[in-house]
């Protein structure tokens, strides 16, 4: 149900950006349009391909759902490290990719860049809270820097590559740990250091199968499901014990 | 094989963890304790995320004692009334744990306060087992044993409230299980732990039960204390991994068949020294990780990445 819900939420999104993509100079479609984390998940591969009206540079960006998210700093408290200082960031991306047929920064002035959110520098983090300029800087690069590490956010842009003069394609890898919800991707065509088309495609990602089952079930109906949880235990350790009887 | 844990939302060998598993069900066959105080730390060493560790290990544990109590009560090794008093003690003890467990999350010490109780916790109970099985060892090699008087008196034989446990054969206030059973729970819930470990010895020398009606009775207020811990868990913090509970409960029936052999043919104090040495050895790793500089200085808790 949630996943129908998403895919709803996803169609109305294409349907509200068209206008871009009725443009029409740069097509492009994913292999798949949703990823299904299912018990043996360890990650996924998504083809990205299209093609371009006319000569320029192809920029992809992925970006996952935003949420709050806080990030902690350690320090030494009597001999022990303790998370001891915090920031709260609103809206931050969950995944962030770059992909680009040459690098960024080459292709594209920095005003551009800035105002299509190209590059994880371009990001734009807002404490939720008052925060010094230079206490948001240090909590930012370190966010950026943690998120890299768990491989959420990819430090470098994978490269895309032309087969002949218009058409391209590149992979993106995601890693096990992916959040769920709805990923925009977004290709840019790039001529002039300026983005002169763009088209979003949705990518879903969500739990399929008795994962996304226990998820919801747990978040949904937490009574039950810890009801469930207890029932099931009680019964394992009953059944556990009926070879001992005679013991 | 790697499986997918849907509530841990972490990828990890499916055979990593019924071994796990079955380790702390072998060392709970082999020694008589439920092993939760293994458990937990094991979960966090292979990457299970703290909160869910706890509250999972709760969820194993339920199952655990079930299939323990079981085993005593055919044996009529259960004193029912002493593990009701002990329970609603025991009950009060969760709620708060619980309470506890939400706001140290809120306050993004939670990972801290779980290695930080683990270390107090495993560090003197490993040092007095130590010492305790040490002098026993010692003791038998000079044969004339001190015998310890048969009941001592003291001020927590005052308290009010007495109440006679036929069963246990004791007449003693209610008010000292049902402090004990408070204890526990409050740990319980923390710690995921069953505290076996804490109440056996408790049960021993402080309320004077007997020796064979102490792990019966503690396991069976543990079922209710770690089932309610559970449910709680479940309704506040969305942290019970039903999946790798029941994994860990597979590991575990099959490692205790395995240790309950092995432990009849060790030395009851030639176990317990044991047992303190892995237990001292698991507090020095979690003590030893909180004092080293950590290599990244900033941290995205896992339930708000």
């Amino acid at each position: 149900m949630t996943f129908r819900l998403r895919l709803a939420l996803a169609v109305g999104l294409i349907v509200g950006l068209s206008p871009m993509a009725a443009r029409a100079d740069i097509v492009a479609d994913l292999s798949s349009h949703s990823i299904a984390i299912t018990t043996g998940f360890t990650g996924a591969s998504v083809v990205l391909f299209g093609a371009i009206d006319g000569p320029g540079d192809v920029v992809v960006i992925v970006r996952g759902p935003e949420r709050d998210l806080t990030v902690w700093r350690k320090g030494k408290i009597a001999g022990i490290w303790a998370n001891t200082e915090a920031v709260a960031f609103a809206s931050v991306p969950t995944y962030y990719a770059l992909a680009a047929s040459k690098p960024p920064d080459e292709v594209l002035s920095p005003a551009a860049a800035a105002f299509y959110r190209i590059g994880v520098t371009n990001l734009k983090f807002t404490p939720k809270s008052e925060v010094s300029p230079e206490q948001t800087r240090l909590f930012t690069d370190a966010l950026i820097a943690v998120q890299e590490k768990a491989g959420v956010f990819s430090p470098s842009h994978a490269k895309i590559a032309f087969l002949g003069e218009r058409l391209f394609r590149t992979t993106f890898n995601f890693p096990a740990n992916i959040p769920t919800g709805v990923y925009l991707v977004q290709v840019y065509l790039v001529r002039d250091k300026d983005v002169v088309g763009a088209q979003t495609t949705p990518l879903i990602v969500s739990k399929v199968g008795v994962d996304a089952a226990v998820f919801d079930f747990a978040h949904t109906r937490s009574l039950a499901y810890g009801v469930i949880a207890v029932i099931m235990a009680v019964m394992a350790g009953w059944l556990a014990s009926l070879p001992f009887r005679n013991a | 094989m790697d499986v997918y844990l849907p509530i841990a939302e972490v990828s990890l060998d499916v055979f990593v963890l019924l071994g796990i598993g079955a380790v702390v069900g072998f060392l709970s066959g082999v020694f008589g304790v439920g092993g939760g105080f293994l458990l937990t730390p094991l979960l966090i060493f292979v990457g299970v995320p703290a909160p869910v560790a706890v509250a999972s290990s709760a969820n194993q544990l339920v199952g655990a004692s079930v299939s323990g109590v079981l085993a005593h009560w055919r044996r009529g090794h259960v004193d029912f009334k002493m593990g009701f008093i002990l329970l609603i003690g025991g009950l009060a003890g969760s709620i708060l744990g619980i309470y506890l467990f939400a706001l140290f999350s809120r306050l993004g010490q939670i990972e801290l306060v779980i290695s930080l109780c683990y270390v107090v916790l495993l560090g003197v109970l490993g040092f007095m087992m130590g010492v305790e099985s040490l002098r026993a060892m010692l003791r038998q090699r000079h044969s004339g044993t001190a015998r310890r008087k048969l009941h001592r008196h003291t001020w927590l034989h005052g308290l009010p409230l007495k109440t006679r446990f036929r069963k246990s054969q004791l007449y003693i206030s209610a008010l000292l299980p049902i402090g004990l059973g408070f204890s526990v729970g409050v740990l319980s819930a923390v710690m995921g732990i069953g505290g076996g470990f804490l109440m056996v010895p408790a049960m021993i020398y402080t309320l004077g039960m007997p020796t064979t009606m102490v792990p019966g009775t503690s396991l069976l207020q543990i079922i209710f204390v770690a089932a309610n811990v559970t449910l709680l868990q479940a309704l506040t913090n969305h942290t019970v991994d039903a999946v790798l509970a029941l994994l860990l409960l597979i590991g575990g029936v099959i490692g205790a068949q395995f240790g309950t052999r092995f432990g009849t043919r060790l030395r009851g104090e030639q176990l317990r020294f044991l047992l303190a040495l892995i237990v001292l050895a698991v507090a020095a790793q979690l003590a030893h990780d909180l004092t080293i500089r950590p290599r990244d200085l900033f941290v995205i808790p896992v339930d708000n990445r």
